[in-house]
């Protein structure tokens, strides 16, 4: 009753120009806003996994205080990035139907398989090779509820020697290699089922899936800056300018790349011209105007690129306080884009008929399987995760042992202390 | 330690590997049995889907444009109220170019008010400033590499072996994957059952000898159906490929369709 009320207030009919498929003339795209966000959060998980992978792997010591940070990020994305892929489902009580008889020709059969490896055989073994020490420690530091959940972590396993834990950090470096290609091919695949939809001229594209790799990548970055930020800030801790910098100069570079790809994207469709350019033309024009010029190329792309980019060359006359505040804008800004670049994509690869005559309008409601409130617990529904993990994980309260891979005794994992 | 090989364990393993080799037909007859309960879903019991092939072509220079076919389907399939169809036709309107322009033709103008069951509105333009106007029914276009299949993440949609491309209701989770992959907008996500619908040239009257709703009510035989395996004497199909040139559409995405069309323009897509 009060969805219908709301419904009647907020929905508008839907407008057509131009011919479009009797079938096409829906209410509402099929893929509405939570197919927006299912390639957004794993593009998250996977940037971020990328950006604990460049401590471990690639022996980025600067970024070593936010290194289970990001792992934590990745994590509480992971668990939540299916979700509203099942929600969207017309009969979410058969999803088991896509791991057991799986249709070996489809990407969306071969994603839950992906999944499954990297959350099951990637992260979460990680992160306890990671913590299986400090778990050690910890169930026997703390008492009541918490110390049983950390003796449950432990998984019974409570040798502390350092050939022990030797072991674990040889096997974490390892499952972090193996993580990379994992991480690549987790968004890799997002993107393919969407660029494997030649019958969609804005979707079938062969750049598709690295064009979301990259993007992933940036907005992965960026949302370990912004968390790193929010963290400190809650925690009144000093900012580790240092690793500040460094995860600045990353995601710069990285947006450098990512902003050449879909400019080759582009002008590759621009300059071949092929069937259906004229409606993408207009869908780029006039219906895609503000999320695409407006949110995707300016906020999202040109403004963090000059503030990143300024940053790169005069880093050491700007005041700190005004860099954290010009890397918590571009963070910001990016993560906006790169949700706007998934909105473009998906929603906009649906505003227009496969017929190429004509286009569809789209108002999105706020109640509702796909509204705007459904859409806003999802995307909130990480950060309600990640800050419960971070209670559990890297309270302060608790000694740290260090994750460092390399040496023993490097500075605890989130480095508050240098006031 | 290593532990020695023993033989035992070598053919052990041997054994292994033979049985796999020896129960994978094994597995494709399972297979194929549980396709043909599958696909009998909606047959009688003594229908081979092997034994036929069944098709459709549309001659659209016989399309009057009564819409009977898109009710009849409506109708017949319980296709629920509103913008969902198994079937429909289009009107295309292909004006004479402006005086002066140096166009050959002037623009296509293309509707299909609720499938075209109720009729068209007047033209838009001047009957004089019309070149040419037709209909085109749509229906699934059969596709011998059909995209929708290809993409469907737990084989819901098949390809039967009798032609027809046939989606199980019961196993269909509604993602909605198979829609967006079909260039011809043919598929549509049932607000009833929520899972995926689509022409089924009307399997249950197919497999009991009767032709599909659409084709029986046409009055002017624009629809042909037949079996390209069982042909009878004067064959529809047969005589409609001998007296026309064809065409398919969207043949660049190479879905290699299996319906195809005589008498419609290169604006139909």
């Amino acid at each position: 009753m009060t969805n219908d009320l709301i419904n009647i207030v907020v929905e508008v009919m839907p407008r057509f120009e131009g011919y479009v498929y009797p079938n096409e003339a829906t209410q509402q795209p099929l893929w509405g806003v939570l197919i927006v966000l299912y390639p957004y959060v794993t593009g998250l998980v996977a940037g971020a996994f990328i950006m604990a992978s460049l401590v471990r792997v690639f022996n980025v010591k600067a970024l070593e205080p936010v290194y289970r940070l990001s792992m934590l990020t990745a994590f509480a994305f992971l668990l939540c990035a299916p979700l509203p892929l099942l929600f969207h489902l017309g009969h979410p009580e058969r999803c088991y139907e896509v791991m057991m008889t799986p249709h070996l020709t489809s990407p969306m059969a071969i994603f839950g398989f992906v999944y499954a490896w990297y959350l099951m055989a990637v992260l979460l073994l990680e992160l306890w090779f990671d913590y299986r020490r400090d778990f050690v420690e910890w169930s026997d530091s703390t008492s009541g509820f918490q110390g049983l959940l950390y003796r449950f972590f432990t998984v019974g396993v409570t040798d502390v020697s350092d050939s022990a834990v030797q072991l674990d950090h040889k096997t974490g470096h390892i499952l972090s290699i193996v993580g990379i290609p994992s991480a690549f091919l987790l968004h890799g695949y997002v993107g393919f089922i969407f660029g494997s939809v030649k019958a969609n001229p804005w979707w079938g594209n062969v750049l598709m899936p690295i064009i979301f790799i990259m993007s992933a990548m940036v907005s992965g970055i960026a949302l370990c800056v912004f968390n790193y930020l929010v963290l400190s800030w809650i925690r009144r801790k000093t900012v580790d300018m240092k690793c500040l910098d460094v995860m600045g100069m990353f995601l710069f570079y990285a947006l450098v790349v990512d902003a050449a790809i879909e400019a080759l994207d582009w002008i590759h469709r621009i300059y071949s011209a092929e069937e259906g350019f004229q409606v993408m033309q207009y869908m780029a024009r006039e219906k895609l105007f503000y999320t695409l010029s407006l949110g995707q190329v300016t906020c999202g792309t040109l403004v963090p690129l000059i503030l990143l980019g300024l940053l790169q060359l005069v880093r050491r006359r700007v005041p700190e306080l005004h860099r954290r505040r010009m890397y918590f804008t571009s963070a910001s800004l990016i993560l906006m884009g790169v949700l706007a670049m998934r909105w473009n994509v998906v929603i906009g690869g649906q505003l227009f008929s496969k017929s190429l005559r004509g286009v569809m309008g789209y108002k999105m409601e706020f109640a509702g399987q796909e509204g705007w409130f459904m859409g806003a617990v999802l995307l909130c529904l990480p950060f309600v995760l990640l800050t419960v993990m971070v209670k559990l994980f890297l309270s302060e309260r608790l000694p740290t042992s260090g994750h460092i891979p390399h040496r023993e005794g490097g500075p605890p994992a989130f480095s508050p202390a240098k006031t | 330690m290593n532990r020695p090989v023993s033989r035992r364990s070598i053919i052990g393993k041997l054994g292994a590997v033979v049985a796999g080799v020896l129960a994978a037909p094994a597995a494709k007859a399972a297979k194929a049995v549980a396709q043909k309960l599958l696909v009998s879903a909606d047959a009688p019991k003594d229908y081979h889907p092997t034994a036929h092939k069944w098709l459709m072509a549309i001659d659209a220079n016989r399309c009057i444009g009564c819409g009977l076919c898109a009710e009849a389907c409506k109708r017949e399939n319980h296709v629920p109220e509103g913008p969902y169809f198994r079937t429909w036709v289009e009107r295309y309107i292909i004006t004479k170019p402006k005086p002066g322009s140096g166009a050959a033709r002037g623009e296509t103008l293309v509707d299909c008010p609720n499938g075209g069951i109720n009729g068209y509105p007047e033209a838009p333009v001047l009957k004089e400033e019309i070149q040419h106007s037709f209909f085109v029914p749509k229906l699934c276009n059969l596709c011998q590499h059909s995209p929708c299949v290809q993409v469907c993440p737990v084989g819901a949609t098949f390809d039967a072996p009798d032609g027809a491309v046939l989606i199980d209701p019961k196993y269909c989770i509604g993602c909605g994957f198979c829609i967006q992959a079909c260039p011809y907008g043919c598929r549509f996500l049932s607000p009833v059952t929520k899972t995926a619908e689509k022409c089924t040239l009307c399997y249950h009257r197919i497999t009991r000898g009767l032709k599909p709703a659409c084709v029986e009510v046409c009055p002017t035989q624009a629809r042909i159906f037949g079996d390209l395996k069982n042909p009878v004497p004067d064959d529809p199909l047969q005589q409609f490929y001998q007296n026309n040139l064809v065409i398919a559409l969207k043949p660049h995405l190479g879905t290699e369709p299996r319906l195809f069309y005589a008498g419609i323009d290169k604006e139909v897509r």
